[in-house]
């Protein structure tokens, strides 16, 4: 007989489990009655899982028979999910109210999706890993079509579902490969036998399973999917998609590498300076002709998951700790952007073309404010958070003398910086179009609280990059 | 007494945010906003004034420190002067009154966003010019790039969006080199406290690529040869107040880098690439001389002429002697006051007819004798006519440069003849001839603002060039220990190199 899981390191989502459950229960017999209770529950449950976690202090745990592993990386990742699925929550459901999208099953997807991700970040053996990026992709793939109405929004769940289907495949077998020559599924495992010379055929694995990967967090070349369902889901359910699944993409892509094939880190760091590099690259160029808002932000979190893989290029702590602080800082960036573009409605008509944004600064002028702050946060101007994130990721590359991608990666920001001054320049610099209409409260607190955090973070950022230093050393 | 740079750094912030409780833009308001920002700058230069006089200047070493917890140990919020930042501290307080005053009546829409945006823009240079650590350097060096973008971009003229693009990726394409640099440094020295890190000895062969790193950000800033096409379509597109922190401030950040950064930190590499620097500073003397010559429109024209008298500088500090460090750092500060009061007065004749062209004037002597005055003696200052303070500097690192190399030397004086070639042709297209334009019969001689404006600077100008010995004074010890200290590290690297042959 086998022993009884240790559940302890997994309680906070065994609690998430239980509690999306019973709200699923109270959705089927309630019906969409009990809509704003459950929207209001899901919110409360996430709450009550971010105490958890954030009291889980970090300690070190395992369980399911070394499946599921709970660390420090673990616990500021799962608290960066956390508050993306939060704030995402929140600003959702005024919005999908006026767009008569409201259904009751948004919430449990996004709690299910938030479970999934969770899972990822904790992953430590192949098939935890992948149970859980199911479980989240399966979730994505609904909430991207929820819509249903709306030619756009399924033709983006369609394509999403296509791709992210084919991108899972890659993923599986690659991870078959890996068990099929290591003979092992965990991650501990699969490094005890990389160590001593890698077999051929888990080098190849290791490539689907990288490909994989790249899929998840939009990297080039498997991020073509990305413009297309940011452009088409529903704003609130993009700015989701650009937060949370890519925090735990990026978390998973972490551990996989460095705790599972650390003794060949030059064959995967090839591979990931490439996506590095090419990420940065298109990301830079492409979003130059977009006139959609979600598209630019869309090529935007392509370069700047580009900008994360440096760090993670370097494969040192330091290398972790860049990528930490700049998917936490990015979280913040992206959930601010997204809460402005949610903001951008006129007669009761949400608009999404970069030329509405015109003379922003003179009709709505903090409005305009925190949109700027995020757009030259994320063109890496200092004193703005985003310029931190870059610190941080090219401190790595050049600590692991990869100087040619921190060139490349320093050249890609300033192509990047033009087309962020191009939306500072149309809500500064033009005459004013008519002025949006009144915002909903929950998305402009979201909205002035990133605000705050990405123009003041560099009067005391320590906080952050301590815990993202402690987190990285964990890994290691 | 501690706290007095950061209450210099505090200072414009706190008027920056009194003057954003003004909600809407009426008369009373408008006044009222004004006058916080003229009051703010106002106190900052004497607060600055105070900070000088703790200052010390016969001692070479870092004064009024200040640290304070950061990013980590190693990165703490630094703060300090010595003889080549301080003149620069109080430069900058000293110019920002005039800037305030300048734009008094000529900015008239969104007044409180263009107080606000100067006001950061205060606290952002003192920023760069007292940080004590190479992060703090680095982040107020590229934050004053989003003021500045909108300064041009809001309240500049017609091409005003090119030209803040320009000027912002131009700079910024400079600056995140720097960075790579900097981080670089970072790992190498394992501090980033500028102190250190000028005791601290580099390895020669990543002293180049550091070298042309930073180089790569201060020659844009500064500007040189061939990388100063953004300087002319900034100056042109800015507001006058904008041009004149471009020329008075903006410009001799690249300077100071070169001082604090380049020669002390990577001695080698900076006699390595003197010969390249100076190609383009004879280059830039020469060339953009001519250049300036041929141009229509005044505010391009003292633009181009910056871009000469930056030549000047780059060359006077790679000499490396004591007479071209001190010719250079004399000849930013006289320049910095020079330049900016060029662009206040062609400010003053724009707000009047609202053309830069210099064939819209002519014959304006007729109608404004206290302007051909005032405009005269900045004229004079910019050829570098003895008696200016435009004088010293050029002389000094000429001296200097006669001293490392006379050809260099022979070159960048043909530089002096051309100066004059274009500032007096300048002044006697504006200024003399008879006045044959309808729109110039009845223009106005200098009211009293522009007067209290113009007449500091026409006394500063004629008493630093006939007594430019407080200035000098400042730098003199910390040049000497400059000075002392390259030369002692190239010694050294030659003393190795002969033990290995």
């Amino acid at each position: 007989m086998l022993p009884f899981p240790v559940l302890a390191p997994a309680l906070p989502e065994i609690i998430l489990v239980v509690g999306a459950l019973c709200l699923v229960l109270l959705g089927a017999i309630q019906g969409d009655g009990a809509r704003r209770a459950i929207q209001t529950l899901s919110v409360g449950l996430l709450i009550v899982v971010l105490g958890l976690v954030h009291l889980s202090g970090g300690k070190q745990g395992v369980g399911f028979e070394g499946a599921f592993i709970a660390d420090g990386f673990a616990q500021l990742m799962k608290v960066f999910t956390l508050i993306a699925s939060i704030a995402t929550l929140l600003m959702s459901f005024q919005w999908l109210e006026r767009e008569r999208v409201e259904r009751y099953e948004y919430s449990l997807l996004v709690l299910l999706a938030t479970l999934g991700m969770m899972m990822m970040i904790s992953a430590n053996d192949l098939i935890a890993l992948y149970i859980g990026l199911e479980l989240q992709s399966l979730a994505l793939y609904v909430v991207a079509a929820i819509h249903r109405d709306n030619s756009k929004a399924t033709e983006a769940g369609l394509k999403y579902f296509v791709l992210g289907a084919l991108s899972s495949g890659m993923l599986l077998y690659g991870a078959s490969l890996i068990y099929g020559f290591a003979g092992t599924t965990s991650f501990s495992g699969i490094a005890a036998v990389v160590k001593g010379g890698a077999p051929l055929g888990v080098v190849i694995g290791l490539v689907f399973l990288l490909a994989g990967m790249a899929f998840k967090i939009s990297a080039v070349p498997f991020h073509m999917w990305t413009p297309d369902v940011y452009e088409g889901a529903p704003t609130p359910v993009a700015a989701f998609f650009s937060a949370g699944p890519k925090m735990a993409a990026m978390a998973m892509f972490v551990r996989v590498v460095i705790t599972a094939f650390p003794a060949i880190a030059p064959q995967w760091q090839q591979i990931v300076i490439f996506i590095s590099i090419a990420s940065m690259a298109l990301g830079a160029f492409a979003a130059i002709g977009q006139t959609n808002i979600k598209r630019l932000l869309a090529y935007s979190s392509i370069a700047n998951m580009g900008y994360a893989l440096v760090g993670l290029a370097a494969g040192t702590p330091e290398g972790v700790q860049g990528v930490i602080t700049y998917m936490a800082i990015y979280l913040v960036t992206t959930l601010g952007s997204f809460g402005c573009v949610l903001l951008m409605r006129r007669d009761g008509q949400a608009v999404e073309t970069i030329g509405d944004l015109a003379g922003l600064s003179r009709t709505r002028p903090w409005l305009a404010f925190s949109l700027a702050a995020m757009m030259f946060s994320l063109a890496g101007i200092p004193p703005l958070a985003g310029f931190w994130a870059k610190f941080y990721v090219f401190g790595a590359a050049i600590n692991a003398k990869l100087f040619a991608l921190a060139i490349i990666g320093v050249v890609t920001s300033v192509v990047g910086a033009y087309y962020y001054l191009r939306i500072v320049k149309l809500m500064y610099f033009d005459e004013p179009k008519p002025a949006f209409d009144r915002g909903d409260a929950s998305v402009n607190g979201v909205v002035i609280v990133c605000t705050i955090f990405v123009a003041l973070l560099s009067i005391a950022p320590a906080a952050l990059f301590n815990a993202a230093a402690a987190a990285a050393r964990s890994l290691f | 007494m501690p706290g007095l740079l950061s209450g210099l750094l505090l200072l414009p912030l706190v008027g920056a945010a009194l003057i954003l409780l003004f909600r809407e833009e009426s008369e009373a308001n408008l006044r009222n906003i004004r006058f916080i920002a003229l009051w703010t700058t106002i106190i900052t230069f004497a607060l600055s004034l105070a900070a000088w006089s703790k200052f010390d200047p016969g001692s070479p070493s870092f004064q009024l420190v200040e640290s304070y917890p950061w990013i980590s140990d190693q990165i703490r919020f630094r703060l300090g002067v010595d003889g080549f930042s301080m003149p620069f501290v109080v430069l900058t307080a000293f110019l920002m009154p005039f800037c305030i005053l300048a734009s008094w009546e000529s900015i008239t829409k969104r007044v409180r966003e263009y107080m606000v945006c100067f006001l950061v823009l205060e606290t952002l240079m003192i920023g760069v010019f007292a940080a004590l650590d190479l992060i703090a350097f680095y982040v107020f060096f590229e934050a004053g790039l989003i003021p500045m973008f909108l300064i041009i971009g809001v309240w500049g003229g017609k091409r005003r969006i090119y030209a803040a693009f320009k000027f912002f990726l131009y700079t910024l394409l400079g600056s995140v080199l720097m960075l790579l640099a900097v981080l670089a440094m970072y790992w190498n020295a394992g501090t980033t406290d500028i102190a250190v890190l000028l005791k601290h000895q580099f390895p020669s062969s990543m002293q180049t690529w550091l070298w042309l790193a930073f180089f790569a950000s201060l020659a844009v800033k500064m500007p040189m040869w061939p990388v100063h096409t953004w300087l002319p379509d900034a100056h042109v597109e800015a507001p006058t107040a904008g041009s004149v922190i471009l020329a008075g401030i903006l410009l001799k950040m690249g300077g100071y880098g070169f001082i604090r950064f380049s020669l002390p930190m990577f001695p080698e590499a900076s006699a390595y690439f003197a010969p390249f620097v100076y190609a383009l500073s004879v280059i830039a003397i020469i060339y953009t001389s001519l250049v300036a010559m041929m141009q229509e429109d005044v505010k391009k024209l003292i633009a181009y002429s910056s871009v000469a008298h930056m030549g000047f500088v780059t060359m006077g500090l790679f000499t490396m002697t004591p007479q071209g460090v001190q010719g250079a750092m004399f000849q930013m500060v006289s320049h910095g006051i020079v330049s900016g009061a060029l662009f206040l007065c062609v400010g003053v004749v724009y707000d009047r007819l609202h053309t830069r062209e210099i064939a819209a004037y002519g014959g304006l002597v007729q109608r404004m004798p206290l302007y051909a005055v005032a405009f005269m003696v900045f004229t004079m200052a910019n050829v570098g006519l003895p008696g200016t303070s435009g004088f010293i500097g050029e002389f000094l690192t000429l001296l200097g440069a006669f001293r490392a190399n006379p050809w260099v030397a022979f070159f960048a004086t043909t530089g002096v003849i051309l100066s004059a070639c274009y500032a007096l042709w300048l002044y006697a297209r504006m200024i003399f001839g008879v006045i044959d334009k309808p729109a110039l019969t009845s223009i106005m001689d200098l009211n009293r603002r522009e007067q209290v404006i113009l007449a500091p600077l026409v006394v500063l100008t004629i008493y630093y060039g006939v007594r430019p010995g407080p200035i000098l004074d400042a730098f003199a010890a910390s040049t000497d220990h400059l000075v002392k200290s390259y030369q002692a590290a190239l010694a050294l690297t030659n003393t190795a190199l002969l033990t290995v042959q």
